[in-house]
């Protein structure tokens, strides 16, 4: 008898049966902003997976706060497929919001043209300007299916809820895929401009 | 040698070491469940068992076939920041949904401006006229970022699925803030007219480490 079964001989508790394709979410990485320009996940760098292990990875962003107040203070992510080096990997996608006042003037709900990219190399938006008031922030969770995928292209799904720079809640879908056969190996978020000041994103692989 | 063990002895897989608290960065923290006649179900920071503080980032509570005793009652929830004793947090909320008669008669994707909040202590609608058929149900999920945060508002998002009063399927995605700097503590959900009279929520916390 030897490994886990043996180092665990006797004990009533502390094991459990792994899952046959549960679908359990392992941690794998948080990342703090602290007037970060940006906060970069690259597989096999800092004890980041983001390879074949899983076959979909999940970030949360939690109170992402810019350090800047403008119109343009989205939050932007982008993927790589040479371990970083660059951040351009073509783009095609789409993105809606819904959204109201804490006036109760106006509220509303559509598709934002601006925000989408077709066939684009840009970051890609994936939520609305973020206040920079000490209270205002933003919070989202995106997922990324199969990224190590040397076959299909790479598609992704974020929720975003923000409170905007201009006292509105906004609530916005963004989805799409990297176009490309690529392994995509690394993603880096970061505002449209300026510095993340506080907030973190935590990387967790999905067990399927 | 008994159990998990026993079964398990000679085998060279199928086991994992449990992580402390239970396994997995998703924790189970409680499950209410409506005994019948319920006028809330409230989860409070350090009472039965409940944890709502800063153990986790993120929570999700989860609702199945939660079931009114009237017909085209709102499902709905609110805010604490005084362990319960008032639920009344301001909060400014978005409101869209889409739906489809049983009937086949309509079908749309549309906001709804009746079901946010600008800046109201009122109860949050996450969905409306539910039905009180036999059969009829909510069901989904409501996600709340870092509700003791003492800095930032604290955001959420829902999602559900309702078997609407009037025979249609809706699904309601509502989303916003509690517009407060305090630590919400508790959260209550109930119908906005009489009884819980059926379902569970289950509380999750999401671990932001190994």
């Amino acid at each position: 008898m030897s490994g886990i079964i043996a180092q665990n001989t006797l004990d009533n508790s502390g094991l459990i049966k792994a899952q046959a394709g549960g679908g359990a979410w392992n941690f794998i990485k948080k990342l703090t902003a602290s007037a970060s320009g940006d906060l970069s996940f690259v597989d096999g760098t800092s004890d980041v997976v983001l390879d074949s292990t899983y076959k979909e990875y999940v970030f949360t962003l939690n109170n992402i706060h810019p350090a800047d107040h403008s119109t343009s203070q989205y939050i932007r992510f982008q993927g790589s497929t040479d371990g970083g080096s660059n951040y351009n990997v073509t783009m095609t996608t789409t993105y809606f919001r819904a959204e109201h006042y804490e006036s109760g003037s106006t509220s509303g709900f559509g598709y934002v043209g601006g925000a989408d990219q077709a066939q684009g190399t840009s970051f890609q938006r994936i939520s609305d300007p973020i206040g920079n008031e000490n209270d205002e922030c933003g919070c989202a969770i995106l997922h990324l299916f199969n990224p190590s995928s040397t076959t299909f292209v790479k598609h992704f799904i974020v929720n975003a809820q923000i409170a905007e720079y201009n006292d509105r809640s906004i609530n916005t879908y963004c989805a799409g895929c990297f176009n490309t056969t690529s392994a995509i190996d690394a993603v880096q978020f970061k505002m449209n401009s300026g510095n993340m000041d506080a907030g973190d994103i935590c990387l967790y692989g999905l067990t399927t | 040698m008994t159990g998990i063990v026993a079964q398990n002895v000679g085998r060279t897989s199928g086991l994992i070491k449990a992580a402390s608290g239970g396994g997995g960065v998703w924790t189970l923290i409680k499950t209410l469940t409506s005994d019948g006649s319920d006028d809330d179900l409230s989860f409070v920071d350090g009472t039965d068992d409940v944890t709502l503080d800063s153990t986790y980032p993120i929570y999700l509570f989860k609702f199945i076939n939660i079931h009114p005793e009237t017909d085209n009652a709102e499902f709905q929830f609110n805010l604490s920041i005084d362990g319960g004793s008032n639920y009344n947090v301001t909060k400014t909320s978005t409101y869209f949904y889409t739906y489809i008669y049983e009937s086949d008669a309509g079908a749309a994707l549309t906001y709804n401006t009746t079901g946010d909040l600008a800046q109201s202590t009122a109860f949050q609608n996450i969905a409306t006229n539910v039905g009180a058929d036999n059969d009829q149900s909510v069901s989904g999920c409501l996600t709340i970022f870092s509700p003791s945060s003492t800095t930032f508002v604290k955001h959420w998002i829902s999602q559900i699925s309702n078997a609407h009063g009037s025979d249609l399927m809706t699904n309601p995605y509502t989303a916003g803030y509690g517009n407060t700097t305090s630590a919400v503590d508790a959260v209550q959900f109930k119908f906005s007219a009489d009884e819980i009279q059926g379902g569970k929520i289950k509380l999750y916390g999401l671990k932001d480490s190994a």
